[in-house]
């Protein structure tokens, strides 16, 4: 861990200033993954820009919906009555990440922001496109079964390995955000981004730019939403696939459907064609399997990864039955619904 | 009752269950492991580790580490202190035949994560930035890592490591029996790399007193192990090192051996001349000691109805490029079925460029016996028949390996008391013929075995005049027990309470033992203090008797008892003298001993010794989705007697936890073409979670054994033993796959 310099600002406008004006500075909240990646030399910030007393802490009503702040910790959304109410998909997300501890530390801003699990990019001794741009991917014919098969370029397979980002992009969230020349919202799905040839840039957010809150449409899904997330181990593992699905139904027929899957590239994975393949469909096993399907025809494994692409289908099949059925997968029942 | 410790014949605290006597110091944080321990004047070391897995290094560049702050040197092979120079010098207690990995000894690298340098600085924090900013260069050769690929060069060690008995001569006609035999199986099974990962990491602290002196606080499981390879190293009189180790934060093995950071602080410290602590990171963790990647070949014939005709086991494990690792992995099948008439055992070694593997609890036979114990599966199936039926079929109450009986073998009651408590007898033997709503259900079992052994150990005890005890010697409580059973042990020896008796552990000023691993400890060290405070009564009754009007006058040390502080005539509880009394009328202020004990070679010559298991695992499995969730276990035990019920089913839970961790989750991956172990933190390298841990029940059945005074037979080994194969095999029943890699994740269960 490198030496850095600390600032702790109390207004938005101080803290967009502070990480300004140093030329690599990094805000810092919960802390939960930004301090593991300086111990581990992945990152070596020269300031830190502690954000933890600006006013980004509420959960507030906002055009129908609900923006929560920056600095709401996962525990306080996970929890949140209005959440649980409202948005219960994103409330089962976040709970199935991490651990009780992590989750009163982290935020949601930092959740968004958290970088992969990659195995090489925490390793300094290994070469890395996405820790130390143009050194390489050991990971492509490496040790890559936990890796992306969708979306990756040759520059790097990694994955985004959040569980709440995955439920709101199938919510269709955004994030407000802001920055020297000003406020901006920018569509959850636009926020990450592929890989391409510059795996170092995670997000389409600015290095000025701060992240405000996210916000959550005016949309009730009712019972019909699940979050499935499968792992190595029953609890505190990343996603080796997951599935946020959230669904409309009028009698038997499906009127819109959504689905966002995590664990397999680089930002939260959509596929408009598979979702509107759902709409005005029957819901049944057969609409899930070929819906399932469209989206797998696009997945390019690598090496270790391929049992990946044949979970994907499953999960989605499965996700979707169980947003169906209303039937929604419980994080603390270990059985899968 | 047999096996009693106290004099009385019935045992107030041997065999009941009691809680850790050093339960308050860890739950309260007093309890201090080697980390953890400080010194006026302490710098701190952080070791910097390599990036390559074989080449040379060819510069490395300490120049802006030393030009830190608070930097007070940085250690690389370049200026490294001179030490000794035979590789004799560096092999310790346990060590295999070999050269032993010498840290920042030249510029060779043989291994990924070898430490090149280690920076030491006045505080931590200083010392892991410093490390940060060395730059290393290095020549780049092609690594070997891969076991199977070195499979032509494997090779019989031709040096044998002590302690571990090769494979018996072939006997019979295996090849030709299993080609002639009905049925037929043979197949492969692989057992994934496992780190050992205790929660404490290993450290050093080495106090520099001044007057040539060192005191060592080192993470080890035996502090005599880590005194004679310092005084080895670094050419220093054994009386001038002191280490202790009084709590072990887990060490499953990988604290069997003096490891790199012990020599570091060390080093260190004498070239400084104050006082150096050495911690490692978790992932550092995993530059060091691991179970070997171990590939395995069974082959079974049998009869129709399942009785073996022949059993082959070979087994080639990968060891170090510069130590010839061995454990006990294919003796086990002989052990357990070797009634058999034609049986072959081979195992070879092969060198890949890794650190030398080592013992993790059970070692060779958490590998050996899984594999086994999946082929018996197999073969209940091929012939039709129940698994335990199947074993009891080829059940042998001989060690073939070294053609002796056992001393005591109760396998028989573990399968029928463990199937009775798991309701075995429900079981619908058909695969996939379980279901519990979306889950298919399987119900497996298998078998364990570990060695009973005793090594020879020293124990000392001290009576004072307030009628208080000291006991102990310098091996290790390495979680296990060691503390709470001891004492146990010394109060029914001189019949005191608990409350009086205080044991003390890891200290190479306390009586000699050696490192506790093996499952030994209990019944080395436990006789040794048997034998010492037997000692102190006979001298305490001395003074009794030789009391003015003695109430034990003219009675012999046989004939009286000792309970609750004093010595009573047998029969006559009017007749005594407190323990106090006949020191203060002895005039002495403490009555000491110290006794050693040892295995009995004549026990040894005519029996063999070992504990067994039976285990029964139930799983729950999404199959679709490929989630096996461990619903139950059942471990029925037979290893002699049980000093302490309570710490004993806890041993055996740890056991059978890390068994779960075997089969489904626990698996070191190498990028062979760097020759690096990838995912070395806990996040990334799975053990199980409370998630993952459902209904454990263990079951000790009763055993009479005579190796011992005590009866005891150990227990550090014998929960994970076999754990993994029963799981495996209830896999196979709830889905009617059966899988011979683990650990099984869920690509295994979908593919």
């Amino acid at each position: 861990m490198n030496r850095f310099d600390y600032v702790r600002p109390t207004t938005v406008e101080e803290a967009v200033r502070a990480i300004g004006s140093a030329a690599n500075a990094r805000f810092i909240a919960g802390g939960t993954n930004l301090v593991d990646l300086m111990k581990y030399n992945v990152e070596r910030p020269e300031r830190l820009v502690d954000i933890t007393r600006l006013p980004l802490e509420a959960i507030e009503e906002r055009d129908g919906g609900l923006g929560i702040g920056a600095l709401v910790t996962n525990a306080t959304v996970a929890y949140d009555d209005r959440i649980k109410s409202r948005y219960p998909l994103l409330s089962s997300a976040i709970l199935a990440g991490a651990s009780g501890q992590l989750r009163n530390a982290a935020t949601t801003g930092g959740n968004l922001l958290q970088r992969t699990r990659c195995y090489y990019f925490y390793d300094d001794a290994m070469p890395c496109n996405k820790r130390d741009p143009g050194t390489g991917c050991q990971a492509i014919g490496g040790v890559n079964r936990i890796h992306a098969i969708f979306g990756t370029s040759d520059t790097c397979i990694a994955t985004h390995p959040s569980d709440m980002c995955v439920a709101l992009s199938a919510l269709n969230a955004t994030v407000r955000v802001t920055g020297p020349a000003g406020e901006r919202i920018i569509p959850l799905g636009e926020f990450h981004r592929l890989p391409g040839d510059e795996p170092q840039r995670d997000t389409t957010l600015a290095a000025d730019e701060i992240v405000l809150s996210v916000d959550l449409p005016d949309e009730d899904f009712g019972a019909h939403h699940t979050y499935l997330k499968l792992r190595d181990r029953l609890s505190y593992a990343f996603a080796l696939v997951s599935v946020a699905a959230v669904m409309k139904r009028d009698g038997d027929t499906i009127t819109e459907a959504r689905f966002a899957l995590g664990g397999v590239a680089h930002k939260p994975w959509r596929n408009a064609e598979a979702e509107s393949s759902l709409k005005g469909k029957p819901a049944t096993r057969e609409t899930f399997e070929a819906a399932a399907d469209i989206v797998i025809r696009q997945a390019q494994p690598q090496s270790e990864n391929g049992f990946k692409v044949e979970l994907a289908r499953r999960a989605i099949i499965r996700g979707l039955s169980q947003a169906a059925a209303g039937t929604p997968q419980s994080q603390s029942d270990k059985r899968i619904a | 009752m047999a096996n009693s410790i106290s004099s009385t014949g019935t045992d107030s605290f041997v065999g009941t269950a009691r809680s850790r006597v050093d339960g308050p110091a860890k739950v309260t944080g007093l309890a201090k492991y080697a980390g953890e321990f400080t010194a006026a004047d302490l710098a701190h070391g952080y070791v910097v580790s390599g990036g390559i897995a074989k080449g040379r290094i060819t510069a490395i560049d300490t120049a802006a580490a030393e030009a830190v702050p608070g930097v007070v040197k940085v250690f690389t092979h370049e200026n490294r202190p001179r030490t000794a120079w035979l590789d004799y010098n560096y092999q310790d207690a346990v060590a295999p035949p070999g050269s032993p990995f010498r840290a920042l000894y030249d510029d060779k690298i043989l291994y990924s994560g070898q430490p090149v340098a280690l920076v030491v600085a006045e505080d931590f924090d200083t010392a892991r930035y410093a490390a940060s900013l060395i730059k290393v260069a290095y020549e780049v050769e092609e690594p070997l890592t891969d076991v199977e690929r070195q499979r032509e060069f494997g090779y019989v060690p031709p040096m044998k490591r002590a302690g571990i008995k090769p494979p018996p001569e072939p006997w019979g006609d295996a090849e030709g029996a299993f080609a002639s035999a009905p049925v037929q199986l043979r197949n492969d099974y692989t057992l994934a790399v496992e780190h050992h990962n205790p929660m404490e990491p290993h450290a050093s602290t080495v106090v520099w007193e001044g007057d040539g002196r060192i005191t060592v606080y080192d993470k080890i499981q035996g502090v005599s192990n880590s005194q004679g390879y310092i005084a080895g190293v670094f050419g220093m009189d054994k009386d001038k090192v002191r280490v202790l180790n009084p709590y072990l934060g887990g060490g499953f093995g990988l604290g069997l051996r003096p490891q790199y950071q012990l020599f570091l602080a060390v080093m260190a410290a004498r070239e400084l001349e104050r006082s150096v602590r050495v911690v490692l990171t978790r992932d550092q963790m995993f530059t060091m000691s691991y179970r070997p990647d171990v590939r395995q070949t069974i082959s079974l014939g049998s009869d129709e109805e399942g009785k073996l005709l022949s059993l082959r086991h070979e087994a080639l494990s990968g060891t170090s490029r510069f130590e010839d690792y061995q454990e006990v992995v294919v003796n086990w099948s002989a052990i357990l079925y070797g009634g058999c008439e034609n049986v072959a055992l081979d195992y070879r070694l092969t060198q890949i460029d890794t650190f030398t593997p080592s013992d993790m609890r059970a070692p060779g036979a958490v590998t050996g016996v899984f594999a086994l114990e999946i082929a018996m599966d197999e073969l209940a199936y091929a012939t039709k028949q129940d698994p335990i039926a199947l074993r009891l079929k080829n059940y042998t109450d001989r060690d073939p390996t070294e053609g002796k009986p056992f001393g005591s073998k109760s396998l028989r009651a573990c399968y029928e008391q463990g199937a009775e408590l798991f309701g075995w007898s429900e079981r619908n033997p058909e695969p996939r013929s379980m279901r519990d709503g979306k889950e298919l259900v399987g119900w497996g079992m298998a078998t364990g075995v570990w060695e009973a052994l005793m090594q020879k150990s020293s124990a000392q005890a001290t009576l004072t005049a307030d009628g208080k005890l000291v006991v102990g010697n310098s091996t290790g409580d390495i979680g296990t027990g060691t503390y709470t059973i001891l004492t146990q042990i010394a109060a029914d020896a001189l019949g005191l309470p608990m409350e009086d008796v205080t044991t003390k552990l890891g200290d190479t000023d306390l009586a000699e033992a050696p490192v506790a691993g093996g499952s030994w400890t209990a019944a080395s060290s436990g006789t040794a203090v048997m034998k010492a405070c037997r000692k102190i009564a006979a001298d305490v009754f001395a003074m009794a008797r030789a009391m003015d009007d003695s109430p034990l006058a003219n009675v012999d040390l046989e004939r009286v008892v000792f309970t609750g502080g004093r010595i009573e005539v047998a029969g006559d509880p009017s007749r005594s003298v407190s323990l106090v009394e006949a020191m203060a009328a002895a005039g002495v202020d403490k009555v000491e001993a110290t006794e050693s004990a040892g295995p009995d070679a004549g026990h040894a010559k005519e029996f063999a010794s070992y504990t067994h298991s039976a285990i029964f695992a139930e799983v729950k499995i999404d199959e679709e989705l490929g989630q096996v969730r461990l619903t139950r276990i059942v471990s029925a035990i037979a290893a002699g007697k049980i000093i302490n019920p309570k710490t004993a089913r806890s041993q055996i839970l740890g056991g059978v936890v890390m068994g779960i961790g075997s089969a489904l989750e626990e698996e070191s991956m190498l990028d062979h073409a760097v020759g690096r172990f990838m995912n070395h933190n806990l996040g990334e390298y799975h053990v199980p979670v409370n998630a993952d841990i459902h209904d454990i029940d263990v079951i000790f059945v009763e055993e009479e054994d005579k190796a011992n005074p005590m009866g005891v037979k150990g227990l550090g080994e014998i929960g994970i033993v076999g754990t993994a194969a029963a799981i495996a095999n209830a896999v196979y029943h709830a889905t009617g796959k059966r899988i011979r890699d683990l650990p099984i994740t869920i690509d295994k269960i979908i593919g």
